[in-house]
């Protein structure tokens, strides 16, 4: 059994933490320690391995993450695994504004609720938020599946390409071109696979909505001109 | 029926001023679409340029180097601030951030192909990275834009620089566009778009807003690159000093000012003509803010915005830019707008010299298109040769001008060898009006 390596942000500098995440064939398992808010934790990953980070981070923890299953014990500044492309993020506590920001792949689990603008740009990640999200959440999202189990805020899927978003609780407004779609299998059948690799196997997808693209703003027409 | 001054004359007709031929066709285009008009190219009014100032050259009180004897160099360091890797220029010409996408494929190959030969860079666009393209530039620039459309760190590691772009000279404060016409599959599956529908990117960053947040962003680039790449800051010339002096504080190694006569592929014409400052009236504001900061020479600053001779590039760096980027200028070496597709420029209701439908991407000349025939008719090897030859002309230019100045090296030209022929020009460009020693506003 491999060991695992440990690195405490109190003694070590971020710059050496990262560095030594950024190894060629790095294999193992990491735990950082003592984050106290730094940003720009675990950047850059891009090897098969485990990092849990043992307290609160700053901005864009796990940002651009390939390949790394990135655990979080704590809250998450903006911009959480901004732009992933593989691999998981799992956030035990709060997650701030721009989570999963124009994400294309992987998974990012929040266990608690996140704030405006989750999964803006999205293109292609999975995103399942245990609470609620804040305003202007999947703002102009392209690609990939956002679930959250407790309530919308305002603008939800505004400008949306085509994600799908699935929501349980209440939805205080949709933004242009958003629109709520009927639930087929295929839907739920997906919805539920999300749950589960969340830890959210309980829940009955029949309580969720299915929200997506009206695909009514995807091109310049006059008629739309009070959309624009 | 077109009629000559004399007609108008006999006549008694009069056209308005206010609202001119142009002016009421622009009205009737409107009325009968209900739409903004699109259009590519930067700003095409009259402004204030670099053709208002002067250079002083060597005569009693100075002289000047031989021309072809004595050594006037042009190589440029871009990014020696932070970075482990800077860029070493071989010439102060670089070509402006462009996609492919708003280019065709090998438009984009012949830039990359054109630079390269004269050891300058090149830089990706609202789309990301080609393989083409990065095969092709031995300097790519990576710009990291608001969309975020093809961004992913392994091509983030393979860049010779990163250019976060806060705007364009175009259009500070708005956001891309390419209409569907120009989204082909491969074009759509870059930016993981549907096909053919008409983008509309983001003119903010989606994960952060504003100069403290733009700091820690800069730093986990840095991060996930291991320090070694060059950060760019790229914003479009509006109140050039604060931008310029916030990018420095937010960590940029080079600040890139980009004027409204930078060009754009698609944006609304009222955009282009009426958000942003003039070229002339950017640069000093720059170096006003570099020079207070006291990193002028350490942080550079590259200039864009009707960049078009060698005299604009040795004006521009003598007013304090460490290097030019020119876009429009680079596309009309590669053919754009040339004569010998008149008869097709004219079937497009347009004319060489006036072309200017890049949204469409309908592109007699192959560069602004993603029509599979029309991009098959430019050949990337002669667009890079082109493309080489016009570089390699600027630079010599520079190098005239220079030597004509008594430096030797391009970088030594300063503001003290300039003059200024009009008023508004002088008053800009903080240099004097020829033949007086008078700075509007200073002396």
């Amino acid at each position: 059994m491999e060991q695992v390596r440990a690195f405490d942000l109190r003694a070590i500098p971020l710059r050496d933490v990262n560095s030594a995440l950024h190894a060629p064939d790095l294999s193992g398992e990491f735990v950082i320690s003592h984050p106290d808010g730094a940003h720009s934790v675990a950047v850059g990953m891009d090897a098969a391995v485990k990092v849990t980070v043992d307290g609160h981070v700053g901005y864009y923890a796990a940002g651009m993450n390939q390949q790394a299953e990135i655990v979080i014990n704590g809250n998450a500044g903006t911009g959480v695994a901004e732009n992933m492309m593989s691999g998981s993020v799992w956030v035990k506590g709060d997650a701030s504004q721009s989570a999963g920001a124009s994400a294309h792949g992987g998974v990012l689990v929040v266990e608690g609720n996140a704030a405006a603008r989750c999964g803006i740009s999205m293109k292609g990640i999975d995103i399942v938020i245990g609470g609620n999200v804040g305003h202007m959440s999947a703002f102009m999202a392209q690609a990939g599946r956002l679930v959250i189990r407790g309530d919308a805020g305002e603008a939800l899927g505004d400008s949306i390409y085509e994600a799908r978003i699935y929501v349980r609780g209440e939805v205080a407004s949709l933004g242009a071109d958003c629109i709520a779609k009927e639930m087929t299998r295929e839907h739920h059948q997906e919805l539920e696979h999300l749950l589960k690799a969340a830890g959210f196997e309980g829940d009955d997808t029949s309580t969720y909505t299915r929200y997506g693209s009206a695909r009514s703003l995807y091109h310049f027409h006059v008629d739309n001109a009070g959309s624009y | 029926m077109s009629h000559t001054t004399d007609d108008r004359a006999r006549l008694g007709i009069r056209e308005s001023a206010t609202f001119d031929r142009q002016t009421i066709a622009a009205i009737h285009r409107a009325a009968e679409t209900g739409i903004y008009d699109i259009r590519g190219w930067g700003a095409k009014r009259a402004l204030p340029h670099f053709d208002d100032l002067l250079f002083l050259g060597a005569s009693m009180s100075r002289y000047p180097l031989e021309g072809y004897r004595e050594r006037c160099d042009t190589d440029v360091v871009l990014g020696d601030r932070h970075a482990k890797h800077p860029l070493h220029l071989d010439i102060p010409v670089t070509i402006a951030g462009m996609s492919f996408g708003a280019l065709s494929g090998p438009a984009k190959e012949a830039l990359g192909r054109g630079a390269s030969e004269v050891g300058t860079s090149t830089t990706t666009g609202d789309g990301g990275m080609t393989p083409e393209e990065r095969g092709q530039s031995k300097y790519l620039v990576y710009q990291y834009l608001p969309s975020r459309y093809g961004m992913n760190p392994d091509d983030l590691r393979k860049a010779d620089a990163i250019e976060v772009v806060l705007g364009q000279g175009a259009k500070p404060g708005g956001g891309g566009m390419l209409l569907g016409q120009k989204i082909s599959p491969r074009v759509a599956g870059m930016r993981t778009l549907p096909e053919g529908i008409d983008q509309r990117s983001a003119c903010r960053h989606p994960d952060w807003t504003g100069p403290d947040d733009l700091t820690i962003k800069i730093n986990e680039l840095r991060e996930i690159t291991d320090w070694e790449k060059p950060i760019y800051v790229k914003v479009g010339a509006t109140r050039t000093y604060y931008d310029v002096k916030l990018a420095v504080h937010a960590g940029a190694d080079v600040v890139v000012v980009d004027g409204m006569q930078g060009g754009t592929a698609a944006t609304q014409e009222v955009f282009i003509e009426h958000v942003g400052i003039p070229t002339l009236a950017a640069v000093p504001e720059a170096v006003r803010a570099l020079q207070e900061l006291d990193v002028h020479r350490d942080v550079q600053l590259i200039v864009s915005g009707g960049i078009r001779t060698g005299a604009d590039v040795a004006k521009a760096i003598a007013l304090g830019a460490d290097a030019v980027a020119i876009g429009t200028a680079a596309l009309i070496a590669l053919g754009d707008n040339h004569p010998r597709h008149e008869s097709e420029y004219r079937k497009l209701s347009s004319a060489a010299g006036f072309f200017d439908d890049f949204q469409d991407g309908t592109d007699p000349a192959g560069i602004s298109t993603q029509d599979p025939e029309l991009a098959a008719r430019f050949d990337p090897l002669e667009g890079g040769r082109r493309l080489a030859n016009y570089l390699r002309v600027l630079t010599m230019e520079a190098q005239t001008i220079a030597r004509a100045c008594g430096k030797g090296h391009v970088l030594h030209l300063e503001p003290e060898d300039l003059v200024a022929v009009t008023i508004e020009a002088a008053a800009m460009a903080r240099v004097p009006l020829a033949g007086t020693d008078w700075i509007p506003g200073r002396t």
